[in-house]
């Protein structure tokens, strides 16, 4: 699985970096998370609020950090 | 079951305990004040306390509960949907929408940029982008629950049609000058890649949820600056002579709204202490035009946000921005002094 964070800095960023690293570890998924910083890029997913996240290439969240039960159900189904 | 049933309980005990302690929190305070302490009624001091016991707990409360119902109700707007809605108007409509949305769109100063190439890449003109940049900041929700809270429901009106009016005019007046020359060049060059479509489905108990969210969030960041502020205006409350202020922020002075708002906008501080603060001049003589001026200033106009702008914006057009909306300050200014 493939997981990027987006967001430029800002302190939900962070939060959602952290909560994403806790939940892949905590249930064991196999997945490379990488974090996008670039604005362009993530302009390139067709959104505007940071922070989001994205599952192969899908975004699932965005503008907002989920919960980690709406983020352990998200990354494992 | 059980789950479901407390996401609407909860609320409303937690409302039903709101009302009460927020309606008898005069009470509260004056025994506090004039039976726990037993401070001498009438000094400077004591006064000042008194203020201070007061007000903070009830523009805490206020922001508690408006927090948590703006926060709800953001939970069905977001910068993409808006974007969707500003498509293809003309020009004056969307201004006038654009600086609507910009009130209730979910907008943080980080996402300025991701936000204005977003827009001006769908097709959206720079006057109606710039016009929902004006009024996200400067109309915001903190500013607006302190202006209820310590001014009463009539300045916190007049301050949202007067900043709602400058953030349409002056998105105007800039799509009128076409200065989308001084847009940064690669802005223009982006290709629309893709747009996303789908919103997440929410459910009304993830909505109550989000609610909570913001009001952790929010207060959690913004009560140290209200509670500086209302210390600062309670010391100006107790201690400064009445009519102190006129002599510099009075209407006589004519000169007091350009000064004010000159030196609002390098002054950059946050809604949430700089309205206590000023809440208090006014009690001691400085004028409301004065004082709405150099709010306005201070609150809709930030250095830092002028300073992300560049990457998008090239230095004529960031000047340009100021001046409108600076002159756009100065006129509401003179114009409350001469009403009011």
């Amino acid at each position: 699985m493939e997981i990027k964070i987006l967001g430029a800095g800002c302190a939900r960023c962070k939060a959602l970096e952290r909560l994403t690293r806790e939940v892949v570890a905590q249930n064991k998924i196999d997945a490379t998370i990488t974090k996008v910083e670039d604005i362009v890029e993530i302009l390139n997913y067709g959104i505007m609020s940071t922070p989001a996240i994205v599952v192969n290439g899908k975004v699932v969240f965005k503008g907002r950090v989920p919960s980690t039960d709406e983020l352990t159900k998200a990354l494992i189904s | 079951m059980m789950k479901i049933s407390r996401t609407y309980w909860q609320p409303i005990i937690l409302l039903i305990g709101w009302g009460v302690l927020y309606s008898n929190l005069n009470t509260i305070s004056n025994w506090l004040i004039d039976r726990v302490f037993e401070m001498k009624q009438g000094t400077q001091q004591t006064e000042s306390i008194r203020f201070f016991i007061f007000e903070l707990p009830k523009v805490i409360l206020l922001l508690t509960l408006i927090i948590f119902v703006v926060g709800i109700l953001r939970t069905w707007f977001s910068p993409e949907r808006t974007r969707k809605l500003l498509e293809g108007k003309s020009t004056i409509t969307a201004n006038i929408l654009a600086s609507l949305l910009g009130v209730i769109t979910p907008f943080c100063s980080c996402s300025a940029i991701p936000l204005f190439i977003g827009f001006v890449e769908s097709g959206i003109p720079l006057g109606v982008t710039l016009s929902f940049l004006i009024a996200a900041p400067m109309v915001n929700e903190v500013a607006v629950i302190l202006l209820f809270g310590l001014f009463g429901i009539k300045v916190m009106l007049i301050y949202m049609f007067t900043g709602l009016s400058i953030a349409i005019t002056g998105g105007w007046i800039i799509g009128k000058l076409k200065l989308e020359r001084w847009v940064q060049d690669w802005v223009y060059k982006r290709q629309l890649v893709n747009v996303y479509q789908e919103e997440e489905q929410l459910m009304f108990a993830d909505r109550i949820q989000m609610g909570y969210n913001s009001v952790k969030e929010i207060v959690g960041k913004v009560w140290i600056f209200v509670a500086l502020g209302i210390a600062v205006g309670a010391g100006v409350h107790g201690y400064i002579p009445k009519d102190f202020m006129a002599s510099f922020m009075g209407k006589s002075v004519w000169y007091s709204v350009p000064l004010a708002v000159i030196i609002g906008v390098p002054l950059y501080s946050n809604a949430a202490g700089i309205i206590p603060i000023v809440s208090a001049l006014i009690e001691k003589g400085a004028s409301l035009g004065t004082s709405l001026a150099f709010m306005m200033a201070v609150i809709g106009l930030s250095l830092p946000e002028m300073i992300i702008l560049q990457k998008v914006l090239k230095l004529p057009l960031i000047l340009t921005f100021i001046a409108v909306i600076t002159l756009g300050i100065i006129f509401v200014g003179y114009l409350f002094n001469a009403l009011f």
